[in-house]
């Protein structure tokens, strides 16, 4: 497929799906991040940079099987891990057993909230949270060095947006 | 899209309500699903889909990319005081337990903090990634 729009929307729609699973499966909280991250705003970020760099995806200038056997070679791998894999949902899962009874039971008295998700999240897993956020932060950090054309004032900024008619 | 009629009024309808949608989920990730993470991305979609709509150039005197710029880093901030402000008062860091007279209070402000802080920088980090991405190669002619 040559269509990168396609492409984007494509993927779009994976995202969306993905979080119609992680619903079925009682992950709201991911469910929710997925639809308004994946399919909301990469879709849009990635549309925006189709707009700049074309809409056409150029010929590859070498065989394909190459990758086609990494793909495959990389799938059939991580398949083969999945055998391994207890059962979706059993109760003798280790997942059920390390931490997860404490959270269940104790954090209502020790933390509050009636969604355990939060309590996780912002207090007992605070700071992994924190170093999420940071990673987010330093992510802009790194967008706004190789894209932001910094040195303009806002002033300048929005004088040259209202003569291109745009402000 | 000057000519979009009925895709700018539906934006003109919809951003406000958006906004709302992301204060709900942020304040009230406590006892439903959301949070901080969810509401910042939902906060910025809003501002996205009025630059898509109404161009990036108008979403930007609303709200400029000096100030998402500013909001990425107010959040992290925002979050690492609580920690700091929890060492102070003699708890260890994100300790919320400290931060009123009794465990469970201090520990309802502490996440409220935080999932601001986290909703903060979200917010900005999404709405700034989107004014270079959208802005790139239009507004230099």
């Amino acid at each position: 497929m040559r269509n990168l729009f396609a492409v984007a929307i494509l993927a779009g729609i994976y995202s969306l799906l993905s979080a119609g699973v992680f619903t079925v499966l009682d992950a709201v909280d991911v469910a929710f991040t997925e639809a308004a991250v994946g399919a909301g705003i990469a879709t849009v970020l990635m549309l925006g940079t189709l707009s700049l760099v074309g809409w056409e995806a150029k010929a590859a200038a070498h065989r394909p099987f190459l990758p086609l056997f990494v793909v495959i070679f990389t799938g059939g791998t991580l398949i083969y891990g999945t055998l391994d894999m207890p059962p979706l949902g059993g109760p003798d899962n280790p997942v059920h057993h390390h931490v997860v009874p404490r959270y269940i039971e104790e954090s209502p008295q020790e933390v509050g909230p009636p969604n355990i998700v939060t309590s996780v999240l912002a207090s007992y897993r605070g700071y992994d949270t924190l170093g999420e956020t940071t990673v987010v932060f330093t992510a802009v950090v790194g967008v706004l060095l190789l894209l932001a054309r910094f040195g303009i004032s806002r002033h300048e900024e929005k004088r040259r947006w209202r003569r291109r008619g745009l402000g | 899209m000057r000519d979009q009629i009925i895709l700018r009024i539906a934006t003109k309808v919809l951003v406000p309500l958006i906004l709302l949608f992301a204060l709900y989920v942020q304040f009230h990730g406590d006892y439903g699903p959301g949070g901080g993470f969810q509401a910042g991305v939902i906060f910025a979609a809003a501002f996205i889909l009025y630059g898509l709509v109404y161009g990036v150039g108008q979403a930007q005197m609303v709200l400029s990319l000096r100030f998402a710029r500013a909001c990425a880093a107010l959040g992290v901030l925002l979050y690492a005081s609580v920690g700091v402000v929890a060492l102070l008062l003699g708890g260890n860091f994100l300790d919320y337990d400290v931060l009123a007279h009794d465990p469970v209070h201090g520990q309802h402000n502490g996440i409220l903090l935080v999932e601001l802080g986290v909703g903060i920088t979200v917010f900005g980090v999404m709405v700034a990634i989107f004014y270079s991405f959208a802005g790139r190669g239009r507004a230099d002619s």
